[in-house]
């Protein structure tokens, strides 16, 4: 691992790196929420509507026609802030560009094509309401959803590869003998994360949206469009929170064999041990984690299941080549606390459907909606931190490190700043817009429908 | 022709799609500048806004269409160019966030000094960047991006004659291209009143346009040499011919309300001069640097041109099915069709506990599959189970809660 490939630049003396991985990470985390948004809002928004079509119920061509706007609004942002992502690739990090640019460039350009149909199919579904049939209506959203999906597999497959990178040589700092197609879907990196991440956009934007009928619910807006408003996002966040919960001890387990130097960091696990005990809390203090509640020979079960399966400490490699370990480890427990939160607030919210056949009475039960909203936004940015975070200090795992990656160029601390503030007004605006939109008061045609009934 | 040029070509076809359509866009965010409180201005603002609503995102991705072949095809050439001009890309991104939000908040605005407000943000962004973005390309073209991480002068290599010209001449022609078609969307939408506003501003940029293009020759002349002689011979000079005779038959069919040529002849002079400044520079990309040389290796080419071609397939038909819809109309404000009033009373879905025990069974299968077992093919079906767990449930508990709605 010590041979790291200093590129086909040459590394550079840079004493800004830290700013400029903290920008990156900006721009991720402001990216990342309406990615979420991107990959479910429209097979909700699509199912609305066909359920209207199937009922005959206009309460949900009202519904699908405000989401559908939201939806637009968000995912004009997306498009700009992941410009942003793009840009970034090349201001911060050419290095990393100019070496490896060929191999994982596929999945961009593949992306680059499903974006293009995504926006130009999101312009007719959302512009042709009431101006195309009915059935070409639905069938116009129906690409959304899947350029949707092939856009975060794209993504997802660079971002698989740059955990588990293959596919192409190394000759002098060189990628030479390069094989796309192999470095990017033959990878057995890429599964887990991929729905690992679409089960997450599933749960964060079901949540977020339930959040905000649900704090109307508990200030009385409980009408029939309110309580439909409420019920789709958060019956499909907790059908998928549940299963988020297997998937990711699914993507532990690769971790685990792919990257034992992470899993070491997640876990706070100083030197190699057979029987490795899992730590709750805590503190890791460069040998051990202090404070921490202790669940023995845990860590080599869930990783291996086998309670006396050896796991690899961070004693393994130089501490050079260890990732923060507090950082990694903190993103991770939260992630998870997170996340099976969010997991037993859904097995009683559908256990409530199947045993009553009714929504939960409790307002508590609201209260802890409203609150899911912004944790499993945590639990995402939290999530996306302990892989990328963990994978530190390589930008391509094992092959080229961060440090090496960076650009040479002053002024990283101005942009930081400048794109700080600009995303904060950015927040602010969001917030604002989403605001406006939920009190154009409803369609009067359809309510007189609806109290007609 | 060899394979190292075969993406160039697409990221020129890129690039020249980008300038128009793209740049129409700019155009359009240019003419919510000036303004005026009368009700005239407002509708000019209000039009320029409207005409671009449903295909400002899809004339976006072309700039990032251009981004990832650059960076795939010619991964030195494109790091060299982005670390030695990070300030203007870096510019040219905040402009486009800015336009982006600007977008999405536009709609929501109540009072007219908020709308104001917004189009004004609207604006100075539509102008930066455009700006920035041909100040990239002069530098491109002046030679002043050296190969190397960050090597280039942060400052000089895009301030400068000819990066100042060029970004010029950028926003100029946005605000031409823009104007053209806006003219032409007024005449569909039947408003007379619009159309002579722009048709005037179409020939008045065209004019502004069409001088600083060759005013600004003379600043390649002396800080782009390379440039000036390929413009001035052979194919180069082909181009620059082609793209004047283009913009004045632009201004004829202008003044004669044929709009719909005239759109295809004013995108042809500003895509030809895309092409033109490639033929000037070959083969270098960079000073030093050729083609050939800045090419990735063959597999890699080879992937993103089979790529591109098949995303093609599916790209070209749904670019042609958006414009045709929208340049017939079938978007135009006035064509709302009111939803039809329904008559039948809203039939309840029907449950169907069996989906709800399917699902059951997904969960089982599949938690059981991801879990116990290593193999890849049990993990390929148990995850399938999982998500069928999910969609199956999700349709299940749709027709429980419709059915909920009686009975609560």
């Amino acid at each position: 691992m010590l041979a790291a490939a200093s590129g086909v630049f040459g590394g550079v003396d840079q004493q800004y790196l830290d700013q400029a991985r903290q920008m990156q990470a900006l721009s991720f985390a402001a990216h990342i929420p309406l990615v979420c948004f991107g990959i479910a809002f429209p097979s909700i928004v699509l199912f609305v509507e066909w359920h209207g079509h199937r009922t005959d119920d206009p309460i949900y061509g009202v519904l699908a026609r405000r989401w559908s706007k939201i939806m637009l609004a968000l995912f004009a942002v997306g498009v700009v802030t992941g410009t942003i992502l793009s840009f970034e690739l090349g201001l911060l990090w050419p290095n990393f560009m100019a070496t490896f640019g060929s191999v994982f460039g596929l999945g961009f350009a593949v992306e680059g094509i499903s974006f293009f149909l995504e926006a130009i199919f999101i312009a007719i579904y959302v512009y042709g309401w009431g101006r195309l049939s009915p059935c070409a209506h639905l069938l116009a959203g129906v690409p959304i959803v899947i350029t949707g999906f092939a856009g975060s597999l794209m993504v997802i497959s660079v971002n698989g590869w740059m955990n588990h990178p293959s596919g192409f040589r190394l000759e002098k700092g060189r990628a030479v003998d390069v094989h796309p197609f192999a470095a990017l879907f033959e990878n057995d990196y890429v599964w887990h994360e991929l729905v690992h991440m679409y089960l997450a956009g599933f749960i964060v934007a079901g949540f977020v949206m339930a959040a905000f009928y649900a704090f109307g619910w508990l200030r009385g807006r409980r009408g029939r469009y309110e309580r439909t408003a409420l019920v789709i996002p958060l019956t499909i966040a907790a059908l998928a929170a549940p299963v988020q919960v297997l998937v990711g001890d699914w993507a532990a387990r690769d971790v685990a064999k792919t990257q034992p130097v992470k899993l070491a960091a997640l876990e706070g696990l100083g030197t190699t041990e057979k029987g490795a005990p899992i730590h709750i809390l805590g503190w890791y203090d460069g040998k051990e984690v202090k404070y921490g509640i202790k669940i023995p020979k845990l860590l080599s079960f869930l990783s291996f299941h086998d309670f006396d399966a050896e796991v690899k400490g961070l004693d393994t490699v130089p501490a050079d080549d260890r990732p923060p370990v507090n950082v990694v480890r903190f993103a991770f427990q939260a992630m998870v606390g997170i996340g099976s939160a969010l997991a037993l607030l859904s097995i009683f919210y559908l256990g409530s459907w199947l045993r009553y056949r009714r929504l939960p009475r409790s307002s508590w039960f609201y209260r802890a909606v409203v609150a899911a909203g912004p944790l499993a936004l945590a639990a995402l940015i939290c999530g996306w931190v302990t892989t990328e975070v963990g994978r530190q200090p390589w930008v391509v795992y094992g092959v080229m490190r961060t440090a090496d990656a960076v650009t040479g160029a002053s002024g990283i601390a101005i942009g930081y700043a400048t794109l700080a503030l600009v995303y904060l007004g950015l927040c602010v605006a969001v917030a604002w817009i989403l605001r406006r939109l939920s009190r154009v008061p409803l369609d009067p045609a359809a309510l007189a429908a609806d109290a007609s009934r | 022709m060899h394979l190292a040029d075969v993406p160039l070509i697409l990221l020129l076809l890129g690039l020249a799609a980008y300038a128009v359509l793209g740049g129409a866009d700019f155009g359009a965010g240019f003419w919510q500048l000036w303004g005026g409180r009368g009700e005239r201005e407002k509708s000019i603002r209000e039009h320029a806004h409207h005409a671009m609503g449903p295909v400002w995102e899809t004339n976006h991705v072309w700039l990032i269409f251009v981004l990832v072949i650059a960076w795939t095809a010619y991964p030195t050439a494109f790091a060299s160019i982005a670390s030695t001009l990070s300030v203007p890309l870096f510019i040219a991104g905040i402009g486009i966030v800015m336009r982006g939000t600007a977008y999405a908040l536009r709609s929501g605005a109540a009072t007219a000094r908020e709308q104001r407000g917004i189009e004004v943000g609207f604006a100075i962004s539509s102008i930066l960047t455009p700006f920035a973005l041909g100040a990239v390309i002069g530098a491109i073209a002046s030679g002043r991006v050296p190969v190397g991480n960050a090597r280039g002068d942060l400052a000089t290599s895009w301030l400068n004659e000819t990066s100042i010209f060029i970004g010029v001449l950028a926003v100029a022609t946005a605000a031409y291209l823009a104007a053209v078609y806006l003219a032409a969307d007024a005449a569909r939408i039947g408003r007379p009143d619009l159309e002579r506003a722009f048709r005037v501003r179409a020939i008045a940029t065209g004019i502004v346009a069409g001088a600083l293009a060759l005013g600004g020759l003379a600043i390649v002349h002396d800080d782009a040499r390379r440039i000036w002689d390929g413009l001035t011979t052979g194919a180069g000079l082909g181009a620059v011919v082609v793209s004047g005779l283009a913009g004045v038959a632009t201004m004829l069919l202008v003044l004669r309300s044929r709009y719909e040529f005239a759109r295809v002849t004013a995108a042809v002079a500003v895509a030809v001069i895309v092409a033109g400044w490639a033929l000037a520079q070959r083969p270098d990309i960079l000073p030093g640097l050729t083609i050939e040389e800045a090419a990735a290796s063959h597999s890699a080419l080879v992937a993103v041109i089979v790529g591109v071609g098949l995303g093609a397939v599916l790209l070209l038909p749904s670019l042609a099915l958006l414009f045709g819809l929208f340049l017939r109309g079938r978007f135009d404000p006035h064509v709302v069709e009111p939803e039809p009033v329904r008559v039948s009373a809203p039939r309840a879905a029907h449950v169907r506990p069996q989906l709800g025990l399917a699902a059951l069974a997904c969960l089982v299968v599949g938690g059981t599959l991801t879990f116990f077992f290593e193999t890849s093919w049990a993990h390929i079906i148990g995850v399938s189970a999982l998500l069928a767990f999910v969609g199956l449930g999700f349709v299940a508990l749709a027709a429980l809660v419709a059915a909920g709605d009686q009975s609560d």
